[in-house]
């Protein structure tokens, strides 16, 4: 086996990023890859910046320093005109779904198709129906978002953005506001469509189950250093990080029986008692 | 005694008491009901209980003729574990009920964040202005960029390369014209029957009545139909605009737009302020017309002229000058509402009173930015002398 390939290029390469909104450092010296085809979890805290740094990676929110590689670009570093056209690799789920409130579900997804297709009409609303019914909303498609419950406006948010078949899936709080049933169907979703059309995925989350049934790959962000404390398979991360705040995060903070803690005189008393 | 609750039993009267014993130590014996409801001591009960005994250096709590509790009772707790410990006095929770101690130890469990409290400090005078200063410097390189950029999405539009839904324009210009009909209806005979009673009053006097005529056609079509369908449309349409983009802006539908590569500014700007740039002549047409009628209501029902008369009248005093120039002031206003309200509404802070704020600036910006526009109209005009 003399004839070894270079590992392929990560698909996104971030490295020295800082955010700030004015001078309020949000998150500094983050340096990550993503692989391609990973699914890749972007977690920590409530408040640590994780929907800011999402936010830097699909184009809305310029970092203060460092460098977003997709591919072989700079993705800040770009001009607009191109950075505008490898944002349309991008699907974006938004925390809200922000599905347009005055277009049905149909009409949502289809403009992206509109815009960057040359179909026609009749095309395209096959193609968008055929979009909805993967996330099992068939028969959907003429309904308004605020005539659906949450958890299919998130879902029709997902066909929205996988519209463009892009290359790169972003998620934003995906099962936020969803029953256990819901948020469990929301995981195999994506993971299948990992598996399908071996998209890269990237998902802003605190919700322990999905980190650990679909990611492989994933950033720790803390929110009192303000910069990532650990980057690796969250499975590993949750048995074997040298961090405790990322062990106890994972652990839904049962790694710490030996806590020393908050050393108040009533906790002991409480402990005492209870 | 009257019952803050009726129908609930009569609540017995929290009280305490504190025994001081020779050794420094000090026993909290609290009774009776603490709740919302009960009139209970509460801390500041607890407090001056603590501060009269000068000797105690430990505190334990007695509770065993504590009836009921609530979290006004643990509240105390705590302020009176921060007042200890400020006066370096022992406490021992262990005489609570275990439901209190468990409320308090989760209360204490997660201590203040380092610097999360905000300090209410008030900026000396000198601060203020230079925040002001550079606020005022952020919002207007925003609003330049805004005019900018619409100006080219117009640019745009007029060479077939603007990109959005032919809908979103016909639903603007629904809102914007036909159901707005109604109320510059109404406006617009009320300010011509004004105009003629004004005139009226003066005129009689020296036999003119006739020239009421002039003077309703003159000021409708000159003035007072662009303005008043500009401020009709400020608080109808543009207000409209901006609750409708901020809200967008809130349900991050406006991000949705931009990273599918949309220009929210062609997307959601150009069919509005189209659809006032189109609808906003006509208006005003409307407007003088039935300004006019308005006049002649007074005139010919009122002071004695025939329909005639006062037809002719008018007709003979107002140019075709006059009236299209009232209509291009119009426009101009059109597209003051529309951006004004897209401005802000795009501007918009993520939360329910920012949108509130957000149509309420842009009224207010849209009819301020029309009266001093049309007071500029008047002094070019007159120095131009036309």
């Amino acid at each position: 086996m003399t004839n070894i390939t270079p590992p392929p290029r990560p698909h996104i390469e971030v490295t020295g990023l800082d955010l700030r909104y004015g001078d309020f450092v949000i998150q500094k010296n983050l340096t990550f890859t993503v692989g391609r085809g990973d699914v890749f979890i972007i977690m920590g805290g409530s408040g640590c910046g994780k929907s800011t740094v999402l936010k830097c990676l699909i184009g809305l929110k310029p970092p203060a320093k460092g460098r977003v590689q997709i591919g072989e670009t700079d993705f800040w570093g770009a001009e607009q005109q191109q950075r505008e056209a490898m944002m349309r690799g991008f699907g974006v789920l938004y925390q809200s779904g922000a599905l347009w409130s005055s277009m049905t579900l149909a009409e949502n997804v289809g403009l992206p198709l509109g815009e960057y297709s040359n179909l026609s009409p009749a095309d395209i609303r096959e193609l968008s129906a055929m979009k909805l019914s993967l996330v099992g909303l068939s028969g959907f498609e003429d309904y308004y978002p605020s005539e659906i419950s949450g958890g299919m406006q998130k879902r029709a948010g997902i066909a929205r953005a996988m519209a463009l078949d892009p290359e790169i899936l972003f998620f934003d709080e995906p099962s936020a506001g969803l029953d256990p049933i819901s948020s469990k169907l929301l995981d195999d979703l994506i993971l299948e469509l990992r598996e399908s059309l071996g998209t890269t995925i990237v998902i802003v989350t605190h919700e322990l189950a999905s980190i650990f049934s679909i990611g492989n790959n994933s950033v720790f962000l803390d929110p009192i250093t303000k910069t990532m404390i650990a980057q690796g398979n969250p499975s590993e991360l949750r048995d074997h990080s040298p961090n405790d705040g990322v062990r106890e995060f994972l652990n839904r903070g049962k790694s710490h029986e030996d806590r020393s803690g908050p050393s108040s005189v009533s906790v002991k008393n409480a402990e005492a008692a209870t | 005694m009257t019952l803050s609750n009726p129908g609930l039993v009569e609540k017995r009267r929290g009280e305490i008491a504190l025994q001081a014993k020779e050794n420094g130590a000090g026993v909290l014996g609290v009774s009776g009901d603490w709740t919302l409801h009960s009139k209970a001591p509460g801390a500041a009960g607890m407090m001056s209980a603590i501060d009269a005994a000068e000797s105690v250096r430990s505190l334990t709590f007695e509770t065993s003729d504590l009836t009921m509790w609530d979290s006004t009772f643990v509240t105390a707790v705590l302020q009176v574990m921060e007042k200890a410990k400020v006066k370096g006095i022992e406490i021992d929770l262990g005489g609570l009920p275990s439901g209190a101690q468990r409320l308090v130890a989760l209360a204490s469990a997660v201590p203040e964040r380092q610097g999360a409290r905000r300090t209410t400090s008030r900026d000396g005078f000198l601060v203020a202005v230079g925040k002001g200063w550079l606020d005022f410097q952020k919002t207007s390189l925003a609003t330049i960029t805004f005019l900018g950029e619409a100006t080219i999405a117009l640019a745009r539009f007029s060479v077939g390369r603007a990109k959005f839904r032919r809908v979103d324009f016909m639903i603007a210009i629904e809102a914007c014209g036909p159901k707005a009909l109604p109320i510059v209806t109404l406006i617009s005979i009320l300010i011509g029957l004004i105009l003629a009673f004004v005139g009226a009053v003066q005129l009689r006097q020296f036999g003119a009545q006739i020239f009421v005529a002039d003077l309703v056609a003159i000021a409708m079509a000159r003035e007072m139909a662009a303005i008043m369908t500009g401020i009709i449309m400020a608080g109808r349409t543009g207000a409209a605009f901006a609750a409708q983009l901020g809200t967008m802006q809130v349900n991050e539908e406006i991000d949705a737009f931009r990273t599918l590569g949309f220009s929210p500014m062609e997307f959601l700007v150009l069919p509005r302020m189209l659809a006032l740039i189109v609808m906003m002549p006509l208006l005003c047409i409307y407007a003088n017309i039935l300004g006019i009628l308005g006049g002649a209501i007074v005139g010919v029902g009122m002071m004695g002229l025939t329909a005639t008369e006062y037809y002719v009248q008018t007709i003979n005093s107002v140019s075709l000058f006059d009236f299209a120039f009232g209509v291009f002031k119009g426009v101009i206003f059109g597209i003051v509402v529309a951006l004004a309200g897209c401005l802000k509404g795009i501007q918009s802070g993520r939360s329910a009173s920012a949108v509130g704020d957000a149509a309420t600036s842009a009224v207010v910006m849209s009819i301020v930015l029309i009266i001093v526009l049309d007071g500029l109209f008047a002094v070019v005009t007159s120095i131009l002398g036309i």
